[in-house]
């Protein structure tokens, strides 16, 4: 990890001037967010996670919301000069060596196919693969959780196979069920509450991974590796 | 302990929210209007922050069981207590048994009612709010039925109230001066643009200038604004990022998303403008149907507005211990 963390700096190092340059806007008076330049990629996420270290420092911060190469900081209180806060962060930014988190690993059992997988035909159809090889290039993947977000607990997880990137439906599914393991765009996850979702479903995990009431509510965190064990599969 | 007598859907326990779990998903919840709140416990002789009730369906009525000290504030309509008219924004001692029935405000969308020792429900993730989607938090996670106890907390260092109660000068009138009055009709909130707000014709014109409709598609989450559907001149992927209230998202039908209390912790559609922290309490009051029009500030302008409402505050916490003092003294 450590040899791989080096590497990456060294990329990082030879990046030319101009496409390094993050961009920050503002969301009302006391917030801004970072956007990393580049691509959407493991690389630009470990600088994101090394940015959110450092701003941890930072006295005037009241929360720092890492994203999917972005963060967003939120301040306790409107700044006077908001030019100097954009300039701390692109500084921040600048200083920012691109760091690994040493997450745990969790495996997730799922049950590939059946009622739940409303939407593995229609990837199927997508990707002109048949059902079998695309479970197969799901659960051989090792995915890093990227962000949590969106819904107590959700997990972002980046290492989706490009043969299986499916796009958010225009219309979302009304009642996706809690557990339902989707596919939006090039990223995967497990659906934390039944509700309007607009990403695809190809299987289901019924595994608690949220729990407002223990001292660490999500089980998954930024770092963590992910791997999702075929429990079922129904075809 | 109170009694809930009546209630309709979506009146929930809340406090100033559950900030610093949004990294990992958990909205901020809390009060809609969060100066109500902080000055309905200032006038209950509890912490800014102590838990109250949010009422936004109506009529609501609730029974104390003990003698209790109670606020109702965030309203512009007056509370019944046991058929009696108390004005809102009113420190005032209710008997036990009493019951206290509040009826839709006249203008406004949404009542506090604080009482000494704050709702004393079970604190999750450092806050007692209620959050609805997460079904976690407030009383069982849930709204308020009818039949609900709630129990009431030890109030922290009690100095007893005049018999005819303890009134203040609400919000907007006493800062009269740092909020535009617009006309009856058309709410003037103020925002700052945001990220995508360079994807919008002409400096966002069309969303600048135009008069918004709050649709019936509104809640606590967020506010659907009706108007003519407004567009971006380019179509961008946005990557998932952090979102807290006010941020202005302009969905691909064109029908502006202010994100509320309840908000989403992430999101993905262009952000034209943010709403300024201080005027979002003004947007959380603002009723379905009604309408409103963004202004755009300035950060100098957004921190003077912050100051002074802080003051406020300040000065409404040290008076109101101070008249109390008194007021017994001299009885």
């Amino acid at each position: 990890m450590i040899a791989t963390a080096t590497t990456q700096i060294l990329t990082l190092n030879v990046i030319p001037a101009g496409k390094d340059h993050p961009r920050v806007s503002a969301i009302g008076s006391r917030s801004f967010l970072l956007e990393a330049p580049g691509d959407f990629d493991l690389a630009a996420q470990r600088r994101i996670w090394a940015l959110s270290q450092t701003l941890k420092s930072w006295t005037d911060l009241a929360e720092i919301i890492p994203g999917m190469t972005n963060l967003l900081a939120i301040f306790k209180h409107t700044p006077d000069d908001p030019g100097l806060v954009m300039d701390r962060l692109f500084e921040a930014w600048d200083r920012a060596l691109s760091i690994d988190l040493a997450g745990k690993t969790v495996e997730i059992p799922v049950h590939y196919g059946g009622e739940f997988a409303i939407d593995l035909p229609a990837l199927c159809d997508l990707s002109g693969l048949n059902d079998r090889e695309v479970i197969r290039l799901h659960h051989e993947a090792t995915y890093r959780v990227f962000a949590l977000g969106s819904a107590p607990g959700f997990g972002y997880l980046h290492g989706l196979d490009p043969r299986i990137y499916m796009p958010r439906k225009a219309v979302p599914s009304l009642k996706m069920a809690k557990g339902c393991v989707t596919i939006g765009g090039m990223q995967t996850g497990v659906a934390m509450l039944t509700g309007p979702n607009g990403w695809n479903s190809i299987g289901f995990a019924d595994l608690q991974m949220f729990d407002p009431h223990s001292p660490t509510p999500a089980m998954m965190a930024p770092g963590d590796t992910v791997r999702f064990v075929p429990a079922r599969v129904e075809l | 302990m109170i009694e809930i007598l009546e209630s309709g859907p979506f009146n929930t326990v809340q406090d100033l929210g559950r900030p610093g779990y949004r990294d990992i998903g958990v909205s901020a919840s809390g009060a809609m209007d969060p100066l109500a709140v902080r000055i309905g416990n200032s006038l209950a002789g509890n912490d800014e922050g102590a838990a109250v009730l949010e009422i936004q369906t109506f009529p609501f009525r609730l029974r104390f069981t003990e003698p209790t000290v109670f606020a109702v504030t965030g309203t512009d309509g007056n509370p019944v207590i046991d058929g009696i008219e108390l004005p809102a924004w009113c420190a005032y001692t209710a008997e036990a048994g009493q019951t206290l029935e509040l009826m839709h405000p006249p203008k406004r969308a949404r009542a506090y009612v604080s009482v000494a020792g704050g709702v004393d429900v079970p604190s999750v993730m450092g806050s007692r709010s209620t959050s609805l989607r997460g079904n976690f938090g407030g009383h069982g996670g849930r709204p308020l039925e009818k039949g609900d106890w709630l129990a009431v907390g030890e109030p922290p260092g009690f100095i007893p109230l005049p018999a005819s109660g303890l009134a203040i000068v609400e919000p907007e009138i006493a800062l009269g001066d740092v909020f535009p009055s617009g006309s009856d009709e058309i709410l003037l909130i103020r925002a700052l643009p945001a990220g995508e707000h360079g994807l919008f014709a002409d400096n966002g014109k069309a969303f600048w200038d135009q008069i918004w409709r709050i649709s019936s598609r509104s809640d606590r989450t967020g506010f659907r604004l009706s108007g003519a559907a407004i567009v971006p001149t380019e179509t961008v992927e946005m990557r998932s990022h952090g979102v807290v209230p006010g941020v202005i998202q302009i969905p691909p039908g064109g029908e502006p998303i202010v994100q509320m209390s309840d908000a989403n912790t992430a999101g993905g559609y262009p952000k034209i403008a943010g709403v300024i922290e201080c005027d979002l309490w003004r947007l959380g009051q603002a009723r379905i149907g009604s309408r409103v029009q963004f202004v755009q500030s300035s950060y100098a302008e957004a921190r003077d507005v912050e100051r002074a409402v802080d003051q406020y505050v300040a000065d409404v916490r040290q008076t109101i211990p101070m008249v109390k003092r008194a007021l017994k003294a001299m009885a």
